[in-house]
């Protein structure tokens, strides 16, 4: 298992946000958002507040709005009812927002403890250094880190040599070298801990602009802007709230014309029992609930909407190495060639590869020892030779003058003929041969003489092929980018189940590519980390960034991942999807209620009309019925909390499997559930 | 009983057939292919444009169109006005009618300018032949080319083409559609016995009494009648409508009067098929609407057939209920004609709808609620297009995708528009008024039966007008010089006119929106809306929405009065 599906894997078992307490905070936050200036932002359950306040007062005064026929006495156990009843149908849904924005604070205090103010030293004009709160840091600045101290700002390292320690943010243990210049290792996070040497940082950040002061806000909730489908949303539930509003504000003069008058506080309850209290109450749940999905998984996204943009998602833009293959090539083979024993090949790759390191390296040795070659020499008396990009071979020199060496194969045909060997077209058919397979071969030989080839095999990561079956079945393309020549492309995009591949590919092939799919109207997502990806990670719809990217990727894409493992796009794909479903699933089944809500509540109040026929559910009387309706309506946003904040379980189904089985659920298992629930509550409550 | 139910399913096939070969013209027609009407057509149109100054016939933007749409109405509006209050001086007026009063005069014109023809008022002792022929005839053609013309605007915005040109596309309807089928059809007419005259109305003694004269009632009928059926508007030549012999004498009229109904609303599913090339979701969406017809035809057909309970105990057996029907036409074709007029929102009648079972009328208001069981000419396609919309935005998210219809996104706009325009207008033109109309019940509504009946009459006046429709349940006392006229003349315009243009509007703004955004292709991961479980979900929200709105007024009218009558339901 590698590291990275291991580190995910304990996470899970370990959280690392603390939630005790939680509930207690959320109880008392349900009364704090009772206050109207914050009630008013949910329309629908902002009507809900007022009709409780109007209950409450005909709860005093039966008589207030007009005499009703009725006595007072049990007019005002019925309307205190219902008021009780409509009060706590808000808090339950000012609870749901609370808990989910209560985890969004655990999570975004965790994140915070990164964030504890340091004092840094600023570096001025002069040279001389000033100390000063981080939080008065402003970007383009410079900062000096000594070692022990907290890198104060998101920055990039203008010069120095220091080892951080990156845990606090991905996790990861073991501590990163930085270093100016580079690609990868010039950006540091705020946050985290330089342990060795001292750093010269620019700040690239104002404060309160980072990365994660940008996801704090985004899981708190209080900053969180709604995206535009759940903006779409409210607009229908809010016009369905003004329909209702008009249905059963005309219904008091249609009723006093078929003189069956009914009064306020029923009909308020009938409004409240209509309008779609039950996703109203839990929209903004879900939405904070699927940010702070995101963020345990570790990914900062800087908006709700690229986390909606996610779902989506038609073209995934892969690189081959570290997302669809692990990052190192092994040896599978060797192949001798010119009359050479297999024997002899093993041997002299052995002796190729004693100072090579890098995991082919070791894989080569392994390889050989498996094959049982041994050391014919004393470690002591040999020379290695590096591998460079000039000369792309590496080896060693005996101390007899021999020399061996292992590269690319031209790397090799050169040095042959310049040792005056002789070469064989059996090297060539080796080498294509291998080239066929989806390898890289490196040719090994001795002075003049070539011994043979490796083969050295990528490896797909496990279970990929099934992620991407799951992914074409939902509709989503994947492209894999290599610099790998075509044929090892087409091998390794066989293998891995993707559906088309770039091979040769160059940083402005990856834009081009993104460019193409826009074109015909798609979203593409991609990952990149270094600089030159950052182009085509602001290109793209969504671009994830790694932490151990540049800062240059890390600002041009719209999320960031800690742990820097290029496959969770996949998963982030799910999630956008998972947080769509939810919010569907929960508005058709807020509106498939209605049905039974209406069987429950228009025949009891208006019996007297002759209609007690259509109470099919045989309540027992309008209070009754009035009040079981009632308390399904509030007790079925508790009920919901959990499936809100969990989110629908995601399938890789095709939209129209989804849809069968969604609709069968929540439209077929909406339409039916209160039914049942109603009746049962009827039967349980106390009322004549 | 089998004999009616055989006129009914004859019929249907009719139409049916019909479908396909007029759907497949209009398109032609729209898109602009060669027909073989073109050399006739051609110089004709190349004439209107010319007068019209129209000159070339540019695309126009969703504003343009709009603003296109409501002042040729309000021309148009304002040119019969005047004719109407001025007929005592004009010519073709044999009776030596009057000018009506100005509120009448103003209903009428709103109503038949909105392909509503609601009629407050006698035809043959209200206008002359000039007003109702050139005046009112006149509407039905132009208002009737409207609706079609901003439907055709609708499917092209959301098939991802231009609107096109308000102009081009009103002219084309009138002269490709409208009226090549009318001449056919009212010579048709005229055989099978409809009188299309200028003379003055014959006074005859009468049988029983050779000493008392009768003055019956002629025109030019049969010209009018044909238009009034193909552009669904409805308006009578005679007060009792379709009933009268003159205006619908046979069996022969009626099939042709309820065939002549269904032609464009049903072709033009077919002719969206053509334009968004997808015939199957075209007909996947006509059987959806053919399921509720025939359902509506099914409850309405059973209430008729087996009578009012009261009077059946009266006569000893089980009678269908000829109550408001034209023995001529019996239950079987009254039951159909009245689905289709309230479904097509023709708003014709050859039977009193008053007088139908509670069920029955129950079928009727729903048609007039749903405004899809085919819809009004032009629009009420538009309008089963607003509801897909719809239905793909409630259920589409289930996918896990932003919904997309026809490969473009639904967001905010198109969310506001929609339920805007299916969800909230009909309760803002129906229920309030209503409701006010019966919190003052002695003062403004004039009602014939009290109680539930009563209800469902003032529920269905502002149904019919609000839905433009036009067809009434009568019993009000809505016709000057009653007292409570002025109210429903004015009530009923605010209604009619709510009905009309602001759907209109927000439908071509809804077609603008869509045609510009960037179309996304289909993947395994879109929803399809042209599969049968996606057309089965949207009759399911077509229902429930409709539900939702409108159960508690069914429940306290025409369900109450079932059950106050006694054969339960």
């Amino acid at each position: 298992m590698n590291r990275t599906t291991k580190r995910r894997r304990d996470r899970k078992h370990t959280p690392k946000v603390e939630m005790a307490g939680l509930y207690q905070r959320a109880i008392q936050d349900a009364f704090h958002k009772l206050d109207p200036r914050i009630a008013v932002r949910n329309p629908v359950m902002f009507l809900v507040w007022v009709g409780t306040v109007v209950t409450a007062l005909v709860t005093l005064d039966p008589n207030l709005f007009g005499t009703v026929a009725a006595p007072p006495n049990p007019q005002r156990v019925l309307n205190g009812s219902i008021t009780v009843i409509l009060f706590f149908t808000v808090w339950f849904a000012n609870f749901a927002e609370a808990v989910a924005e209560g985890r969004g604070k655990a999570q975004a205090d965790s994140l915070r403890a990164t964030r504890s103010d340091t004092m840094a030293r600023k570096v001025l004009p002069d040279g001389s250094t000033q100390s000063l709160p981080s939080t008065a840091l402003r970007r383009g600045e410079q900062v000096k880190v000594m070692a022990g101290e907290m890198v104060p700002a998101d920055g990039e390292v203008v010069a120095g040599l220091a080892s951080v320690d990156e845990s606090a943010i991905t996790g990861e243990s073991a501590p990163v070298l930085k270093q100016p210049g580079t690609d990868i290792a010039s950006s540091v996070t705020g946050g985290t801990r330089v342990i060795s040497d001292e750093l010269l940082i620019r700040v690239t950040a104002d404060p309160g602009q980072g990365f994660i002061d940008r996801m704090i806000a985004l899981v708190e909730g209080a900053e969180r802007r709604k995206t535009p489908n759940e903006i779409a949303l409210t607009v229908l539930l809010t016009v369905l709230t003004q329909v209702f509003l008009i249905v059963v504000a005309t219904m008091l003069p249609l009723a006093t014309y078929v003189k069956t008058p009914t009064t306020i506080a029923i009909l308020i309850s009938l409004l409240v029992a209509l309008i779609p209290t039950t996703i109203g109450g839990l929209l903004s749940a879900i939405g904070i609930a699927g940010m702070d999905r995101v963020a345990q998984f570790n990914v900062i996204a800087t908006s709700g909407r690229a986390v909606e943009a996610c779902g989506d998602v038609n073209t995934l833009v892969l690189d081959k190495t570290g997302t669809i293959t692990l990052g190192n090539r092994l040896a599978e083979e060797f192949i001798p060639v010119d009359g050479h024993g297999l024997g002899d090949l093993a041997q002299v790759a052995l002796a190729s590869s004693i100072f090579d390191e890098t995991p082919e390296g070791r894989s080569i040795g392994q390889l050989a020892e498996r094959l049982g070659a041994t050391l014919e020499f004393n470690r002591a008396t040999v020379e290695g030779v590096e591998f460079s990009a000039r000369t792309r071979m590496s080896g060693i020199d005996l101390a007899d003058g021999r020399q061996i060496r292992k590269g690319a194969v031209d790397a090799i045909k050169g040095f042959v003929r310049s040792r005056g060997g002789h070469l064989t077209p059996e090297l060539d058919t080796a080498y294509e041969k291998v080239s066929k397979l989806g390898g890289t071969p490196l040719a090994v030989c001795q002075d003049g003489e070539v011994y043979g080839v490796i083969y050295l095999k990528d490896r797909v990561k496990p279970g990929i092929k099934e992620r991407f079956d799951q992914l074409r079945r939902m509709g989503v393309r994947t492209i894999m980018l290599t610099g790998d020549n075509r044929i090892t492309a087409a091998v390794i995009a066989q293998e891995a189940g993707v559906d088309d591949f770039i091979a040769e590919a160059t940083p402005e092939d990856k834009i081009e590519v993104i460019r193409r799919e826009q074109s015909q109207g798609k979203l593409v997502a991609m990952t990149g980390d270094g600089t030159n990806d950052a182009p085509a990670l602001a290109q793209a719809n969504v671009g994830l960034a790694m932490n151990s990217g540049t800062q240059a990727a890390k600002e041009a894409a719209n999320m960031v991942d800690l742990d820097s493992d290029p496959t969770k796009l996949i998963d982030l794909v799910t999630i956008g999807k998972q947080l769509l479903i939810t919010r569907g699933a929960l508005t058709t089944f807020s509106i498939a209620n209605d049905i039974a809500k209406y069987f429950a509540i228009i025949p009891t109040i208006f019996s007297a009309a002759g209609i007690g026929a259509l109470n099919v559910m045989g309540l027992k009387s309008p209070q009754s019925a009035i009040l079981s309706a009632l308390i399904y309506n509030a007790l079925i946003i508790p009920t919901l909390i959990p499936l809100a904040l969990k989110g629908v379980q995601f399938r890789p189904l095709t939209a129209d499997q989804l849809l069968r089985r969604n609709i069968l659920i929540y439209g077929l298992g909406g339409v039916m559930a209160p039914f049942l629930a109603i009746k049962l509550i009827d039967w349980v409550i106390p009322i004549p | 009983m089998l004999q009616g139910w055989i006129q009914i399913a004859l019929t249907l096939l009719i139409i049916l057939l019909l479908t396909p070969p007029l759907g497949g013209y209009m398109a032609r027609v729209f898109s602009g292919s060669e027909t073989r009407l073109d050399r006739l057509f051609i110089p004709l149109e190349q004439l209107i444009y010319r007068w019209g100054g129209m000159g070339s016939l540019v695309d126009m933007t969703g504003w343009q169109y709009i603003r296109a749409v409501l002042f040729s109405n309000l021309a148009m509006a304002l040119l019969v006005f005047m004719v109407i209050m001025f007929q005592g001086l004009l010519p073709l007026n044999p009776t030596g009618l009057g000018s009506p009063t100005w509120d009448t005069a103003l209903h009428t014109v709103i109503s038949f300018v909105t392909n509503t023809d609601q009629q407050h008022y006698a035809g043959e002792t209200t206008y002359s032949y000039l007003s109702q022929g050139l005046g009112l005839g006149f509407l039905f053609f132009t208002s009737a080319a409207t609706g079609m013309a901003v439907a055709i605007a609708f499917i092209r915005g959301l098939t991802g083409r231009p609107l096109g040109n308000f102009y081009g596309d009103w002219t084309l309807a009138i002269t490709r559609i409208l009226l090549p089928i009318s001449l056919v059809g009212a010579v048709i007419l005229v055989a099978a016995g409809v009188p299309e005259t200028l003379a003055a109305p014959v006074v005859v003694p009468t049988l029983e009494d050779a000493t008392v004269q009768q003055a019956i009632a002629l025109g030019p009928v049969a010209h009018f009648e044909i238009i009034k059926m193909l552009g669904e508007n409805g308006g009578g030549f005679f007060a009792s409508n379709s009933a009268h012999p003159f205006e619908n004498p046979n069996g022969l009229t009626n099939l042709l009067q309820i065939v002549a109904m269904m032609a464009i609303p049903t072709a033009l599913i077919y002719t969206y098929g053509i334009f968004a090339n997808n015939r199957r979701q075209a007909w996947l969406i006509y059987a959806m609407v053919f399921g509720i017809y025939l359902g509506c035809i099914g409850v309405a057909a059973i209430a008729e057939y087996q009578g009012n309970p009261a009077v059946n105990a009266l006569l000893g057996g089980p009678h269908p209920n000829l109550e408001g029907k034209e023995v001529r036409f019996g239950w079987a074709q009254s039951v159909l004609y009245a689905v289709t007029t309230t479904g097509t929102m023709c708003g014709a009648v050859n039977a009193m709808h008053d007088s139908f079972m509670p069920l029955g009328g129950a079928v009727l208001l729903t048609n007039l609620f749903l405004q899809i069981v085919w819809g009004g000419q032009g629009t009420g396609t538009a309008y089963l297009f607003a509801y897909l919309i719809l239905a793909v935005f409630v259920t589409g998210l289930m996918v896990g995708r932003t919904p997309e219809f026809l490969g473009r996104k639904i967001e905010q706009r198109e969310v506001v528009l929609t339920s805007l325009l299916i969800l909230l207008v009909h309760p803002i033109a129906i229920l309030i008024p209503a409701a006010v109309t019966l919190a003052f019940s002695e003062q403004l509504a004039g009602t014939s039966n009290p109680g539930f009946h009563g209800l469902s009459q003032v529920i269905y006046e502002y149904a019919s007008a609000a839905a433009n429709n036009g067809s009434g349940f009568e019993g009000l006392a809505d016709s000057q010089p009653a007292p409570t006229a002025l109210w429903w003349n004015l009530s009923t315009s605010v209604s009619l006119l709510a009905g009309r243009y602001i759907p209109m509007i927000a439908l071509v703004l809804l077609a603008d929106g869509m045609s510009r955004k960037p179309p996304v292709p289909m993947t395994a991961g879109t929803l399809r809306t042209d599969t049968g479980l996606f057309i089965g979900v949207t009759a399911g929200v077509i229902l429930i929405m409709g539900a939702l709105t409108f159960f508690p007024v069914l429940a306290l009218g025409p369900i109450a009065e079932a059950f106050q009558i006694g054969g339960g339901l």
